[in-house]
């Protein structure tokens, strides 16, 4: 599975909600993530990918859109 | 060594339900319900102040613990609401307390400034003698009531937290104890020119990594089980990070005493009128272990292990 399906499949998990929002489509402003659901989000996304985020890059902001996570992710790895 | 020897409290009179909010931030009581906890919060008269506010509720600490003001070494007092920086409340509460030369100390820390009190009162303890820690806030004059800030408006209150410290006796020992601060993502949440300002989806993803990773150190280092202890006094930031807290340590969430629907988030002054109250509905002697934990400006986070005495 493509990184953006696994991405979304997350969210959507971690949210309960089946939508599916645009590559660039801020997923606060579409009311997918609040603040509790990033967290789970995160997490969501650190087991999905076998990846530690570290603490400094808790930010609302790289989490904001699945195109942002995607890099995000591909810059870890 | 030091003990938890009494805790005290004060909270301004006036009540502000969220349906008194609710129109000015466009937002239902409901809603502020949902994604807080809260249900009602204190905001202070206008001739209250952070002074005014911690003076009682140390004065409520002193008359519990049986002691007078002159019996103190040293007085700290977390604020990050008071009208003046410098001198902060420390001074003036001592002086109102009768006192002209004890140290009294300022810990300009929101939220996490009463966990950090306790924390050096532990360690001061042995050395000054007994020492009272005040938490005291008026976060309602740091607060936009707009619909543009309603995320950070519906969550604080005001109030006054005490907790003394003693060297040689109390309900509790202080057995350990871990604060950390990192400075990376201090503009997620600080205070300036007397305005409180806060990114509240990063506050919540980190503290709600933060604060379950100090608990299980000293759990662990201490090898306590989460479930062998008797409760859980956090920081009431929003019931839905302590909810979260407590799974992520894995202990029932009966465990964690919340008051957060009645006062809302009063910012440092929360530990310690979380404590008092959780301490004046105790009907036996402690019989197990207690652990404080907090999250705040900084960032700047830790927890605290009192075990009985």
């Amino acid at each position: 599975m493509e990184p953006q399906a696994r991405i979304l499949e997350v969210l959507q998990r971690v949210t309960g909600k089946q939508i599916t929002p645009g590559v660039d489509e801020s997923l606060f402003a579409s009311g997918l993530l609040d603040s509790f659901a990033l967290t789970d989000f995160v997490c969501g996304l650190e087991e999905e990918f076998g990846a530690t985020i570290p603490d400094s890059d808790l930010s609302a902001r790289k989490f904001d859109t699945i195109s942002k996570v995607e890099a995000y992710l591909a810059s870890k790895s | 060594m030091s003990y938890l020897r009494a805790f005290g409290s004060s909270v301004p009179l006036r009540r502000v339900g969220n349906q008194e909010i609710a129109q000015l931030l466009n937002v239902t009581p409901n809603w502020i319900f949902d994604v807080s906890g809260i249900e009602e919060r204190h905001y202070a008269a206008q001739e209250d102040t952070v002074i005014s506010i911690g003076l009682l509720a140390a004065q409520d600490c002193l008359q519990k613990a049986g002691i007078t003001a002159a019996d103190l070494g040293m007085i700290l007092v977390a604020s990050g609401s008071s009208d003046r920086f410098c001198p902060g409340p420390a001074s003036k509460i001592a002086a109102g307390l009768g006192l002209d030369t004890t140290p009294a100390l300022d810990l300009p820390i929101t939220s996490a400034g009463a966990l950090v009190g306790l924390t050096l009162a532990a360690q001061l303890a042995p050395s000054v003698g007994r020492v009272l820690v005040i938490g005291a806030e008026i976060m309602s004059r740091c607060i936009a009531l707009t619909p543009e800030e309603k995320n950070t408006a519906i969550l604080f209150g005001d109030g006054a937290g005490a907790a003394l410290v003693d060297a040689n006796s109390g309900f509790a020992r202080i057995q350990d104890s871990c604060l950390f601060t990192d400075g990376n993502s201090s503009e997620i949440l600080f205070m300036r020119n007397e305005q409180f300002h806060m990114d509240g989806a990063a506050v919540i993803l980190h503290a709600s990594r933060k604060m379950p990773r100090a608990i299980n150190l000293l759990l662990s280092r201490n090898q306590i089980e989460a479930n062998a202890v008797e409760a859980f006094l956090l920081h009431q930031a929003n019931l839905n990070l302590i909810t979260r807290v407590a799974a992520a340590v894995k202990a029932p969430q009966e465990k964690f005493f919340t008051n957060i629907s009645r006062y809302g988030n009063t910012s440092s002054a929360s530990l310690l009128i979380a404590a008092d109250e959780w301490f004046a509905s105790q009907t036996a002697a402690l019989s197990g272990p207690i652990v404080f934990a907090a999250f705040g400006s900084g960032l700047t986070w830790g927890a605290l292990l009192a075990t009985p005495y």
